[in-house]
């Protein structure tokens, strides 16, 4: 059955996969001390990607069978992955030249990993979703292990790899169930097939198949029980593979969940609700208090990142019937998981600035940065505070949604509020460590730090940002309502 | 944008200017960004004065109200506004403030960093006065928690000894009473109803709703202990005071001024402005434990100021058991108290401000705050400064005539006679414990000024040459020792601005 493709609908793709297989053929071409030059190329197709990007904004188009979407919900992911995409290239720059790393291998996996990422929001199909999480984490399996002498990147990769096909095949299985049960694969028909009631050995085999699926993404947001791959993953990969695994990663897997359980499993919701309730409060109190414990850095950012995809799993169990909650509890999850991209992504720029100064970089190396590096200092308290959710901060913004929906639903969203309240109350403690260091505490020596310009950049831009969003939160707050899925 | 509606904006938002022009000052200019820090608090001073002169006395409501968007997309606006209730309070902070910078113009604490230190200071003015004028919860919210992290690194970075711990103390404690505050305020919002099933924040908007009945009681309840425990950890009151001695002693001089002079009465204020009008049930219900709490923070804090040996330490815990005084008066659900409270927290911000003020000077020149090893003399080699902080010791103790009193006896007076629907008997043994923390106050500042100012001169000391007041510290202690014999002598000047309101507000109880 051959169907026309809409080819402008897919423009953004298209784009970035040309550029995917530029970077690698003009890698392949240069002299080693030209090997750098992939970077400004994939830099240059990212831009022309997100031009191509704000180009659809507005319109509302779909092909390959209804497979891929794009609406303002797609619009919203892909302008922000594509953002992100440039930051993490930005940060990745001069700590990937002068690593002596494969320099265009790395941004090929890495633009295919967000190639991945651009596909997830518009996959309205449950095979356009697998390959989607396949083509965001496959790169990552290989990224992770970047570092080919090291052993603990060595680790890295193969525990990601092997946490990630287990879940993956876990997940497809449900899949299959799903197909089995619905005679369909997109995601909207499901939804439809789902709602009538079925009969009782059917409806078990449902949900069962809606737990195997929410167990892969799960995985892929690093929710409890399934977070045990990334604290060892973050510390061994390059902490510029770090950063785009806690952000970029996470949001895609965010993006994923959010389409299935609106769209496809929304009638079923008094199955899954209770399920994510536990994994919510699991996921952010194990992430906090483990996080207590840590003296490295980036393993600290590792939990916390778990501890907020607890917070950003909440506003699913608090899914109802009533679909004034659910449009609240989506905006929320959604500005969420904008407000914690930016937020943690900075603090992995100012982690990558102090790359050079030590591998396994702890907590005591940051003492006395206030002296040696201001605006990196003033930046990375912006972040820890504002991750720590004090306002007027943009991370206070992305809870205060969080607890008003909550709220707004009573019940179960009372308590879980009361305990997300406590557990923010609990990571200050360790979000205020770093700051700590660097302002109360003297440092060894006095020598400035040097940082990489772009890096620098990265973290000015996104301190910026969170100053800006906490102090007027229309900022950005005014779009996620907008991009509901909710009633479609 | 007239005088009217932007006045209270400037002045509250002229420090957070002054901050951000301080951070673009280069290093160097030492002087300049002290120079820097006193003229923009001097221009919010002038402003609040302003304010004061163009206040309207004998009308009732909000006055220099505005209300204009904020975020649409929680339904939180900006409303701010001024009345009887806030006007004292809010004149306060620019006070202190002003007088703060003044005295920074002579020290500032190790390590240095001029401008972080003014620039905190700044920031940290705009939290404390913004409070007092918001009439929004979430901006309320906002602004109260605005103060924390300035005031969590001044303690951390320039405080003493135990700096860290204080400082991460204060900040962990405060926040989670404020977070179970935010939770309260959520859930006030919606349970509110202005018509159409439209929710509000608004404070004027929650007062009207809950005069009308809108509140259940038992919601009153639950909600009353959310936003209470917020508002009692704040104040502080006992047994939540626990982080208010470690942060007063170990923060610079001005920290513990701001912090005792103005953070203090945030908590109370919260009490009056938004606890007891809009959860009146709740209010009533809560009152009797809170009298009860109030009453043992002032013996209690008596016994422990008794105990203490470092100085900063005693005066610190004196706060717990004037706020105790202050919750006492609101406790009692009478004009009179409320007026007692309100008249309690300018007098105790003036007075212990002052305190703060001489035991900072005192430790700047003999490098201890142990009264043991004072010694004693005080009063023989700085005679002036001896003599300063008798004055302002035994205003703190309540004597007739300077500014303490009247808090003091006005709260013991109210508590006589309770509100209708409270016991009488109830609050009349709280008074009886008010009256013997009383004596108790009166013992334990007797007792230091004998250690410190009386007695002869240890020898160690005899050889220092450290001066007595400089010509800053008078200029900014004057303002503050006026003011407590000017209230003492004519607490009308107070209680006339805060009268009119404080009976309109019982009015919505119809207690």
């Amino acid at each position: 059955m051959n169907q026309a493709i809409d080819y402008t609908a897919i423009l953004p793709e298209l784009i970035l996969a040309g550029t995917i297989v530029l970077v690698l053929v003009v890698d392949a071409f240069r002299a080693p001390a030209r090997k750098w030059m992939a970077m400004p190329i994939a830099f240059a197709g990212v831009v022309a990607s997100l031009i191509a990007t704000l180009t659809l904004i507005g319109e509302d188009r779909s092909t390959f069978g209804g497979a891929f979407v794009v609406d303002e919900f797609a619009l919203l992911f892909k302008v922000f992955f594509l953002s992100v995409a440039l930051l993490v290239l930005m940060v990745s720059f001069r700590y990937f030249r002068d690593g002596h790393f494969y320099q265009g291998e790395f941004y090929f996996l890495v633009l295919t990993s967000f190639l991945g990422c651009l596909l997830m929001p518009s996959s309205r199909d449950l095979l356009m979703l697998f390959i989607s999480l396949e083509l965001v984490s496959a790169p990552g399996f290989v990224i992770a292990a970047f570092r080919k002498s090291d052993p603990r990147s060595n680790e890295a990769g193969i525990k990601f790899f092997l946490f990630g096909v287990l879940s993956t095949a876990v997940m497809l299985y449900g899949m299959s169930l799903i197909y089995g049960l619905t005679g369909s694969l997109n995601l909207s028909e499901i939804g439809r097939a789902l709602s009538t009631p079925l009969p009782p050995g059917r409806e078990t085999m449902a949900q069962a198949a809606i737990l195997f699926i929410v167990a892969g993404f799960a995985f892929k947001v690093s929710a409890v029980p399934f977070q045990f791959w990334a604290p060892d993953t973050y510390e061994g990969a390059p902490v510029p593979v770090a950063a785009f695994l806690a952000t970029a990663s996470k949001a895609a897997g965010f993006a994923g969940l959010l389409q299935l359980m609106f769209v496809a499993f929304p009638a079923q919701y008094e199955f899954w609700t209770p399920i994510f309730a536990v994994l919510s409060i699991l996921t952010m109190t194990i992430g906090n208090f483990v996080a207590l414990q840590q003296r490295q850095v980036v393993r600290l950012l590792a939990y916390s990142s778990i501890a907020q995809a607890g917070y950003m799993l909440l506003p699913f169990a608090l899914v109802s019937a009533n679909p004034v909650i659910n449009q609240d509890a989506f905006a929320a999850a959604v500005t969420y998981i904008l407000i914690y991209a930016v937020m943690t992504l900075g603090a992995f720029a100012v982690v990558i600035a102090m790359a050079k100064e030590s591998r396994g970089l702890l907590i005591t190396d940051f003492a006395g940065l206030s002296r040696r590096a201001p605006v990196i200092a003033v930046a990375m308290t912006v972040f820890m505070v504002s991750l720590a959710g004090i306002p007027p901060l943009a991370g206070f913004w992305a809870k205060f949604l969080v607890f008003q929906v909550a709220i707004q639903r009573g019940g179960i969203g009372t308590a879980l509020a009361i305990i997300m309240v406590i557990n923010s109350v609990v990571s200050l403690s360790y979000y205020l460590a770093v700051p700590k260091q660097m302002l109360f505490v003297d440092g060894e020596h006095e020598r400035p730090l040097v940082a990489p310009a772009m890096v620098t950049a990265v973290a000015v831009l996104a301190s910026v940002a969170v100053v800006a969003v906490g102090v007027w939160p229309e900022l950005l707050a005014h779009f996620p309502p907008l991009s509901t899925l909710v009633g479609q | 944008m007239t005088w009217e509606n932007s006045a209270i904006t400037i002045a509250t938002l002229l420090p957070l200017a002054g901050a951000l022009v301080i951070a673009l000052v280069p290093r160097q200019y030492e002087k300049g960004v002290r120079a820097l820090g006193i003229v923009f608090t001097g221009a919010a001073l002038v402003f609040a004065i302003a304010i004061t002169f163009t206040f309207d006395y004998g009308a009732s409501g909000l006055q220099f109200q505005l209300n204009t968007s904020w975020i649409p997309a929680i339904d939180a606006r900006y409303h701010v506004g001024i009345d009887g209730i806030s006007l004292p309070l809010f004149v306060l902070t620019f006070v202190l403030s002003f007088l703060c910078a003044i005295y920074t113009w002579r020290v500032v604490p190790k390590p240095g960093k001029t401008k972080a230190f003014i620039g905190l200071m700044l920031l940290l003015e705009t939290g404390m006065a913004g409070t007092f004028i918001a009439f929004d919860l979430i901006l309320f919210f906002v602004f109260w928690e605005l103060v924390l992290v300035p005031m969590y690194f001044l303690i951390g970075i320039w405080g003493s000894s135990n700096r860290e711990y204080a400082a991460i103390k204060f900040f962990l404690y405060t926040l989670f009473g404020s977070v179970f505050m935010l939770l309260g305020f959520l859930a006030m919002f919606f349970n509110s109803d202005i018509g159409g099933g439209v929710h509000t924040f608004d404070i004027v908007q929650l007062q009207q709703y809950a005069a009308s009945g809108g509140f259940s009681h038992a919601f009153q309840l639950i909600v009353f202990a959310a936003v209470g425990l917020g508002f009692a950890v704040k104040v502080p009151m006992w047994p939540f005071h626990t982080w208010l001695p470690d942060a007063h002693t170990e923060a610079p001089t001005i920290g513990s001024v701001l912090l005792a002079g103005v953070m203090l009465k945030m908590g109370a204020y919260g009490f009056i402005r938004i606890a007891l009008p809009i959860l009146p049930y709740g209010a009533q219900k809560y009152a009797p434990w809170i009298g009860l709490l109030a009453a043992i923070a002032i013996v209690y804090a008596a016994l422990a100021c008794l105990a203490q040996k470092d100085l900063k330490r005693l005066i610190a815990f004196s706060s717990v058991g004037h706020m105790g005084f202050v919750m006492l008066g609101i406790a009692t659900l009478t004009s009179i108290g409320i007026n007692a409270a309100i008249f309690g927290m300018v007098a105790h911000g003036l007075i212990t401000g002052m305190l703060f003020f001489c035991v900072g000077s005192l430790y700047d020149r003999y490098h201890t705050r142990e009264i043991a090893e004072i010694g004693g003399g005080v009063m023989q080699k700085l005679p002036y400064l001896g003599g300063v902080f008798a004055f302002v010791a035994i205003a703190s103790l309540g004597l007739p005539g300077l500014a303490g009193f009247w808090g003091e006896v006005m709260a013991l007076l109210s508590s006589y006679s309770p509100a209708q629907s409270l016991s009488t008997p109830l609050f009349r043994a709280f008074m009886i414990a008010g009256g013997v923390g009383t004596i108790l106050t009166a013992g334990y500042f007797l007792w230091m000024l004998q250690r410190v100012n009386m007695g002869t001169l240890p020898e160690k000391w005899k050889a220092e040459a450290f001066g007595d007041v400089a010509a800053v510290e008078w200029v900014s202690w004057v303002p503050l020792l006026v003011g407590i014999v000017v209230l003492g002598l004519f607490p009308s000047l107070l209680t006339d601005v805060t009268q009119a309101p404080v009976n309109s507000l019982l009015g919505l109880f119809g207690a």
